[in-house]
């Protein structure tokens, strides 16, 4: 059967039917889900997509962590359902603290829309695990709020636990920290990209899925959404995340 | 009946926290050259939310308020806040 993942439809959302036709292309069923909606149906993965969820009044993504659709979003993720942000939707994971850290407005005070090189830090999650190799990818990003904080206490914890997920990088493929050039927000330590302690919730701010076909540029991404695809699958079929012989994501998530 | 009601203001002023970088507020100084002012230092940019509740005392107003403030008007990670009577004439409109 045909793997289900649900695109939540925040108002205001933009991306979302990019991220249709990449999970079409990565082989998923697209499912539209309305922010109103409480109910999820049989999808067995959520992907929140970019955009200005709520126009982002207030704080980026504060005001669609309030909407019915995230509590069930939130329980979906409590029972171990893989779950993936990106750009607004990384803003709304993490002030719902679903994946930790927040997200401030870039340093340059510009909104910033180019392509950059992100760098994954781990082949072996359940987001990057259908990523060829681990080099640069090429992939745009286009935000005015992706500048990834944490306290330095919780930075060291997410890079000892494995949860940093991808770096911004240079094209050569070195990691690029606040003021560099290749860092398009400031983020600390060249954070793009962190997933939650149980790693079945993963939030990124550039944008995988308009990286998915060759003929607009690049399709890099596409393994970041296959991953995601692939991590739906397992978890429908076997109630956890497996990579490899170990399972990647604990029974009990968070 | 229920138990009466009253009008309460109160002003939620949010700053970034002490260590946050904040490029607005850099940006500010920067510009401080321009209007001919020096001597002006750690500008830091916030929000200021004013609002009026209705509850039976001023108790009841501030933990609705303390609740607004903490999970919805700020984000802890980032931000600080704190509560400011208003007099309720400040409420017209």
């Amino acid at each position: 059967m045909i793997t289900r993942i649900g695109v939540v439809m925040f108002p205001g959302s933009n991306r979302d039917i990019d991220a249709f036709n990449a999970l079409r292309i990565a082989g998923a069923e697209p499912v539209l889900l309305w922010h109103e909606s409480a109910d999820l149906g049989d999808v067995s993965g959520i992907l929140l997509p970019g955009g200005f969820a709520y126009g982002d009044y207030l704080r980026a993504g504060v005001i669609a962590r309030f909407s019915p659709v995230m509590r069930t979003v939130a329980d979906f993720a409590g029972r171990g359902g893989p779950v993936l942000g990106i750009c607004n939707g990384f803003q709304v994971l993490a002030e719902a603290g679903l994946v930790p850290g927040a997200l401030l407005r870039n340093e340059g005070l510009r909104f910033v829309c180019r392509e950059v090189a992100l760098l994954p830090e781990r082949l072996d999650s359940p987001f990057t695990r259908e990523i060829p190799a681990r080099r640069p990818l090429r992939m745009p990003v286009a935000h005015g709020e992706g500048r990834f904080y944490a306290d330095p206490a919780t930075l060291d914890a997410l890079e000892r636990e494995g949860q940093v997920l991808w770096r911004y990088a240079t094209v050569d493929g070195e990691v690029a920290g606040p003021g560099n050039q290749a860092n398009p927000n400031g983020s600390l330590r060249g954070i793009a990209g962190v997933a939650n302690a149980a790693g079945n919730v993963a939030g990124l701010m550039p944008h995988p899925e308009t990286a998915s076909e060759a003929l607009i540029g690049s399709d890099d991404g596409l393994g970041i959404i296959r991953s995601l695809v692939v991590s739906a699958e397992d978890w429908s079929s076997t109630g956890s995340i497996a990579i490899g012989s170990r399972p990647a994501v604990m029974e009990s998530a968070r | 009946m229920s138990e009466p009601v009253a009008s309460y203001r109160f002003a939620v002023n949010v700053t970034p926290k002490p260590g946050i970088l904040d490029p607005q507020g850099k940006a500010v100084e920067r510009s401080l050259p321009h209007l001919g002012i020096d001597g002006v230092s750690g500008v830091r940019v916030g929000r200021r939310v004013e609002l009026s509740v209705a509850a039976a005392d001023e108790a009841a107003a501030r933990a609705v308020v303390e609740r607004l403030a903490g999970d919805l008007l700020s984000n802890p990670l980032i931000e600080a806040y704190e509560i400011e009577p208003l007099p309720v004439a400040e409420a017209a409109g």
